[in-house]
């Protein structure tokens, strides 16, 4: 359509653009050839490749800053913990958190959110209470919600979606009608489908209902700026893979009060005050939640990736995949047999789910990959989702600030392939 | 041959567009489903057996997957019309891999003997037979039904 593709231009501002060929060149991995072809990555929801910058500065922290964090009084340990503290310090202005005492890392978005349910969910959750989640979660932020919920028999109630993978929110009426919601869990974006979710107004509800509002934000921080205090949760995590960081390490952000109120996660080293024979206490923020030597030069990476990812800027990212979603859906809807599962280009980030008629994602996968495009076939981690749309499974296509328009062309070229291959 | 037409050569496509034995037994002797957690396939498979109550007379099933797992267990309806429970209880893979006869990478692989697998819980809640050891120990159920 004429009108709207017009309107998008005067839509992006200049300024916030960003040149991702010119970004390729910071990634090793796209000089490599695959089946004789370069890769068309198009799968960096699941995990993004990492800049030279990033594994640089991980080596020159291994070379010359490295050794055990917070225990040592020499030099190198005095560098290490600078490195790891400091890498902290960019995960809270990151998200603009009010406290670095509050940023814990963890090994993943998952173990955030695991911690939160083991060591809040435990102790606050019973019989009367209702754990609310959405049709639209990732397993990690589901599972263990329903795992606690059924071990500390509370309620385990779901928000449903529309057709376009929006969150009917006019269901939370009879939800609060089944009894104490005490938790409200969600995705900032999904995983899937790449919806952007109303966030704050769950938030606000949940206050309301004096719950706790739990975001996962696995998806949105690498994408989108966040502001714990402007969306108004009360716990937020997120991983460092996602977003040109190592992976094997996450952050939790949390409440203070709520923090302080709670038992640690894991017990060990490093989490402690004081040990005797019969008791121990714990450690202060976040160091109470960090038992064990924590993933030191992966922080460090985690903080340097922060880095690299703000000076591209946010909007420039977003106006970036945003340009590319576009540009995936339209030519995906010429294809005959193609549905496209979500909601439009401007409410969602730069993923797109779809299934070519009569052919499973899997095969389509397989058959892109010799092609040299990677996509992601399966559930996504998110099979009552699946169920929700009817499907065993999708392909997903995701963008991020190194991809190019070209990959999306090899995309739309394979599917074709696809076709012919399947004569569907 | 490129490895593409080799993997979805004609016989696989085949099966996977008119797949033998589809369709669920009524009054089934033995039945069990199963899923593919890497890819979302599933299979549900039912068998009636001979008045020896040991022979497998028929097998049906039902299922949506990839070409793969869909063809293999069309191909495996074939196999083991015919052989005795506790034969087919430990029939190994490779035969039917042997009758896929194409290259699997190892995720692939877990696509292509799903239906295998499936047949054998079914003959184990059935019979008693041994159990294939990837389907042993599976976790607690979470569900709240």
């Amino acid at each position: 359509m004429q009108a709207s593709s017009y309107a998008r231009d005067v839509a992006v501002t200049p300024a916030t653009k960003l040149d991702a060929q010119k970004l390729r060149a910071d990634f090793a991995v796209f000089e490599e050839l695959f089946n004789g072809k370069p890769v068309a990555y198009l799968d960096s929801a699941s995990s993004t490749q990492k800049p030279r910058q990033v594994l640089d500065a991980m080596r020159e922290f291994y070379e010359h800053s490295y050794a055990n964090v917070h225990r040592g009084v020499y030099t190198l340990a005095e560098r290490a913990t600078a490195g790891y503290e400091g890498a902290r310090e960019k995960v809270r202005a990151y998200i603009n958190a009010p406290s670095n005492r509050e940023v814990i890392f963890t090994r993943s978005a998952t173990e955030a959110i695991n911690l939160i349910a083991y060591s809040w969910g435990l102790d606050n959750l019973g019989p009367g209470d209702v754990v609310v989640i959405t049709e639209l979660e990732h397993h990690a932020n589901f599972v263990p919600w329903q795992f606690v919920a059924k071990k500390t028999g509370a309620e385990f109630a779901h928000i449903p979606i529309d057709d376009y993978g929006e969150l009917q929110l006019d269901a939370l009426d009879e939800i609060a009608k089944r009894g104490n919601v005490k938790v409200v869990a969600n995705n900032l974006v999904s995983n899937t489908l790449g919806t952007i979710n109303p966030v704050e107004k769950l938030a606000a509800w949940a206050h309301e209902q004096g719950a706790i509002m739990v975001v996962d934000a696995a998806q949105a921080a690498p994408h989108r700026h966040i502001d714990v205090q402007a969306l108004g949760c009360d716990f937020l995590a997120f991983s460092s893979h996602k977003l040109c960081g190592p992976s094997g390490v996450g952050a939790l952000w949390g409440k203070r009060e709520l923090l302080e109120e709670m038992q640690p996660f894991n017990l060990g080293g490093e989490m402690i005050r004081s040990v005797a024979l019969e008791r121990t206490s714990w450690n202060e923020l976040p160091y109470k939640f960090e038992a064990g030597t924590p993933a030191i030069a992966e922080a460090y990476g985690f903080g340097v990736a922060l880095d690299y990812v703000s000076e591209i800027g946010l909007e420039a990212i977003e106006a970036h995949e945003h340009e590319l979603v576009v540009q995936a859906m339209d030519a995906l809807l010429e294809i005959p047999g193609v549905r496209v599962f979500g909601p439009p280009a401007d409410r969602r980030t730069g993923i797109v789910s779809f299934e070519l008629e009569n052919v499973h994602p899997h095969d389509v996968a397989q058959i892109l990959n010799w092609e040299g495009v990677a996509v992601r076939a399966g559930h996504h981690c998110t099979q009552p989702l699946m169920t929700r749309l009817g499907v065993a499974a999708t392909t997903r296509a995701s963008f991020y600030l190194y991809t190019v328009p070209e990959d999306i062309d090899r995309l739309i070229a394979g599917l074709h392939k696809v076709k012919d291959t399947f004569g569907a | 041959m490129s490895e593409m037409e080799q993997m979805y050569r004609e016989v696989i496509l085949d099966h996977y567009k008119s797949p033998r034995g589809h369709g669920l037994i009524e009054n089934a002797d033995a039945q069990a489903e199963g899923q593919n957690p890497l890819c979302g396939d599933e299979v549900t498979i039912s068998v009636k057996f001979a008045a020896d109550g040991e022979t497998i007379e028929s097998i049906g099933f039902e299922g949506r997957g990839c070409a793969i797992s869909q063809a293999a267990t069309s191909m495996l309806t074939e196999l083991v019309v015919g052989r005795k429970a506790s034969e087919v209880a430990v029939l190994p893979k490779e035969e039917l891999l042997e009758e896929i006869g194409i290259p699997l990478t190892p995720i692939r692989l877990k696509c292509a003997i799903l239906g295998l697998g499936v047949l054998k819980v079914a003959l184990h809640k059935a019979k008693g037979t041994p159990l294939p050891q990837e389907w042993q120990g599976m976790g607690d159920d979470l569900s709240f039904a």
